[in-house]
């Protein structure tokens, strides 16, 4: 990651962890020295309705959505969401998409966010124990042990 | 100071707290809702009052004070406080005041994309526009510098993308040997009669005239070396999609766009070949610099809708008028499964009412698969709309109409349409109902005055519906859990649609949501 600019989004529904998500994704590569941005919408968004976020990583980052035809990273929290960014993805574009995770192994469903992000961090440039960290704050303690577990299995999980 | 990563609104209470504001007072609508809850939990005195025009003047009377004050708000809540802010540039502040108002292009979650731009230039009073969550910080901080020193009210004006967009922030040491409250009395400046508003007028205009020098050589205002060929005028957010869309132009970046530093930005579009301007919503800075002689262009009118991002700005820069892609639409919000608003739309729709609506989570209820409410404008606008349509409709159309509110919304400007429904007594009646949710849901779960919690969670006075309507002279009242006893409040409804009486309904059942997320326990619906 030099002077390119690393996009991530990341799509599902409202209540499905999205913002948690992102929110942990920024923190960890803050925490590595390099400029995050992240553009999310609240609001109504929230009643189960469609929603995404972007990250975006780089030594520097002006606009803080993700210009179309430059996702590098399109996570999925729930198949049926692609279309809706189909039109924004590059052939370039990894998409990482929920069926990648044995969900039979997954010991809380809702925990699925962070298997993605497991799943992600193979992708990209900072050591699980940054990972585990940021989880660690940004959650309260008694989910610590589900989400490190969902974390380790989403990193063990074969590519897409 | 070390870095930090924040969330514009999470930066602006920052900023207010090291800039020793003594007192945030607002009205929740997002984006702005975090701010105060932020302010809040890092130690500054906050408050959630019952609606815009009352948080403004509770700012405007801290800062009479003689400390710094600040007031939180959608655009549309600026209509409600905007009484306030056009009379308060005149009589100016002891203090600090500063409005912290958010835009939505694009509206992501709004009922309508109106410019606060328009405002301070009506008013009066300077506006600032950071385009991150560094100037978020740095220009709270300014505002309330430039409030101090002219005794002005300042605008912060903020935007979806800003107020919800995360970057990196350096803070800086917090403001010390700031004033402590003390009241000095000076009737001509804070007495606002005709004799002393005359001259008010002119100190105003006075004080404009300075700041706008002061912008053109100190202001924040950012000026980026490039390209002769291509030179971009800019504000807000837009300025970081400019930067990424137009690499190598030039850049002048409006960070005060009222009073605009008009001098430096003819002579930045004259010292390139071709001039353009970038901003979100209306083309304010397009039109002033065109105004002022400026040879420039400005984006065609098809973006003026919604927001920009880097792509928009590129084709802006192309001149590119061929019609965009319209992205496929995804799956919309909806009340959640268990929302206590979904019986009662149900029952109106049951019973083919002509439903005047509100705003709110309830809101949804308009959508399919109910399509249950058949007006919605502002909040408040329930009650006068269902008076107005049953003052005229046919008789058996005007009984079937019945206005419907929620709490929040009806502490925020609906005891008006109360007391207009009890004044101006339609020939049929009315019938009123108030979803009592004990919340505020559609911005995030605020208290307010209908809930007995201050904001930080603390008791306090509760407002009584039942009692206040009775007050106002309404002869049926009741009180119904709709989903404890939806037969009782069924009657209720089919009794009052057919008694051609002023009626109001409450119908109380706390929102799943907050019941989950604080433990509010459903309130007796005794009283
Ligand atoms: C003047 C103005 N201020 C704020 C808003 C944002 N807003 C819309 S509805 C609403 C309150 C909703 O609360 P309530 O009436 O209790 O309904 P609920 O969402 O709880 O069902 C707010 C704050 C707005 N649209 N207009
Ligand atoms: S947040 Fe509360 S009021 Fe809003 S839809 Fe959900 S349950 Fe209903």
């Amino acid at each position: 990651m030099t002077d390119k600019v690393t996009s991530i989004k990341i799509a599902g529904l409202g209540g499905m962890g999205v913002l948690t998500s992102t929110q942990i994704l920024a923190e960890v590569f803050f925490r590595q020295g390099l400029d995050v941005k992240k553009a999310e919408v609240h609001g109504m968004s929230q009643r189960g309705g469609s929603i995404c976020s972007d990250v975006r990583i780089g030594q520097k980052v002006f606009s803080p959505m993700i210009p179309a035809g430059t996702i590098g990273y399109l996570i999925l929290f729930q198949d049926d969401q692609f279309p809706l960014y189909e039109a924004d993805c590059s052939p370039q574009t990894v998409i990482i998409r929920p069926s990648a995770i044995d969900a039979e192994k997954l010991e809380n469903k809702k925990t699925l966010n962070m298997a993605m992000l497991g799943l992600l961090s193979r992708h990209l440039d900072a050591p699980t124990e940054a990972w585990l960290e940021v989880i660690h704050e940004v959650l309260p303690e008694k989910l610590h042990q589900v989400n490190d577990a969902a974390f380790e299995l989403g990193r063990q999980s074969a590519g897409e | 100071m070390e870095r930090k990563f924040l969330m514009g609104n999470e930066a602006v209470a920052l900023g207010a707290l090291h800039a020793g504001a003594a007192r945030g007072a607002g009205y929740p609508g997002t984006p702005s809702s975090e701010i105060l809850d932020v302010f809040n939990k890092l130690g500054g005195s906050a408050e959630w009052s019952p609606n815009e025009k009352v948080a403004a003047e509770v700012a405007l009377g801290v800062s009479f004070a003689g400390v710094r004050a600040f007031t939180t708000m959608k655009h549309v809540g600026l209509n409600v406080a905007s009484d306030v802010l056009f009379t308060a540039a005149y009589s100016g502040v002891d203090g600090a005041l500063v409005f912290i108002v958010a835009d939505d292009p694009g509206l992501a979650s709004s009922q309508n994309e109106q410019d606060t731009r328009r405002y301070a230039v009506a008013a009066g009073v300077p506006l600032l526009e950071p385009s991150d969550s560094q100037e978020a910080y740095e220009f709270t901080r300014l505002a309330f510098e430039v409030s101090e020193r002219w005794k002005i009210p300042v605008i912060l004006k903020l935007t979806t993308r800003v107020c919800h967009s995360g970057t990196i922030v350096t803070p800086r040491p917090a403001d010390t040997g700031l004033a402590t409250a003390h009241f000095e009395r000076n009737i001509p400046y804070h007495v606002m009669v005709p004799g002393h508003a005359r001259p008010a007028h002119r100190r105003l205009r006075q004080k404009l005239a300075e700041i706008a020098e002061w912008n053109e050589t100190e202001g924040p205002n950012q000026k980026v070396e490039g390209s002769e060929e291509l030179g971009i005028l800019v504000s807000g957010v837009a300025y970081q999609h400019a930067r990424e869309a137009g690499p190598d132009a030039s850049f002048f970046k409006a960070g005060m766009s009222y009073p605009l530093p008009m001098r430096s930005m003819l002579e930045f579009a004259a010292s390139v070949k071709r001039a353009v301007v970038i901003e979100e919503n209306d083309p304010y800075m397009a039109d002033a610099l065109r105004a002022a002689g400026g040879i420039i262009e400005s984006a065609p009118e098809m973006y003026r809708f919604g927001e920009l991002d880097v792509g928009r700005v590129k084709r802006i820069l192309a001149h590119d008028t061929s019609p965009e892609a319209v992205p496929p639409r995804g799956k919309p919000p909806q009340l959640c499964a268990g929302c206590p608003h979904t019986i009662t739309f149900e029952l109106l729709k049951k019973h083919n009412c002509i439903v005047a609506g509100d705003i709110g989570c309830y809101t949804l209820a308009a959508l399919l698969p109910l399509a249950a409410m058949d007006t919605q404008i502002c909040m408040g606008a329930s009650l006068g709309v269902g008076i107005g349509l049953r003052h005229v409709l046919p008789r058996d159309e005007a009984k079937r109409v019945v206005s419907v509110i929620g709490d929040s919304t009806f502490v925020h400007s609906g005891l008006t349409g109360l007391a207009e429904m009890t004044y101006n007594v339609p020939p049929t009646g009315h019938v009123l109902l108030i979803l009592d949710n004990s919340t505020t849901a559609m911005t995030g779960q605020q208290e307010h005055p209908g809930t007995g919690r201050l904001l930080d969670q603390s008791p306090t006075n509760r407002l009584d519906y039942e009692k206040v309507v009775r007050a106002m002279n309404v002869p049926n009242v009741g009180t119904f859990d709709p989903i404890k006893q939806p037969a009782e409040f069924e009657a209720a409804l089919v009794e009052a649609l057919e008694k051609e009486e002023l009626t109001v309904l409450i119908v109380r059942r706390p929102c799943i949501l907050a019941v989950a997320r604080k433990g509010v326990k459903p309130a007796s619906t005794q009283g």
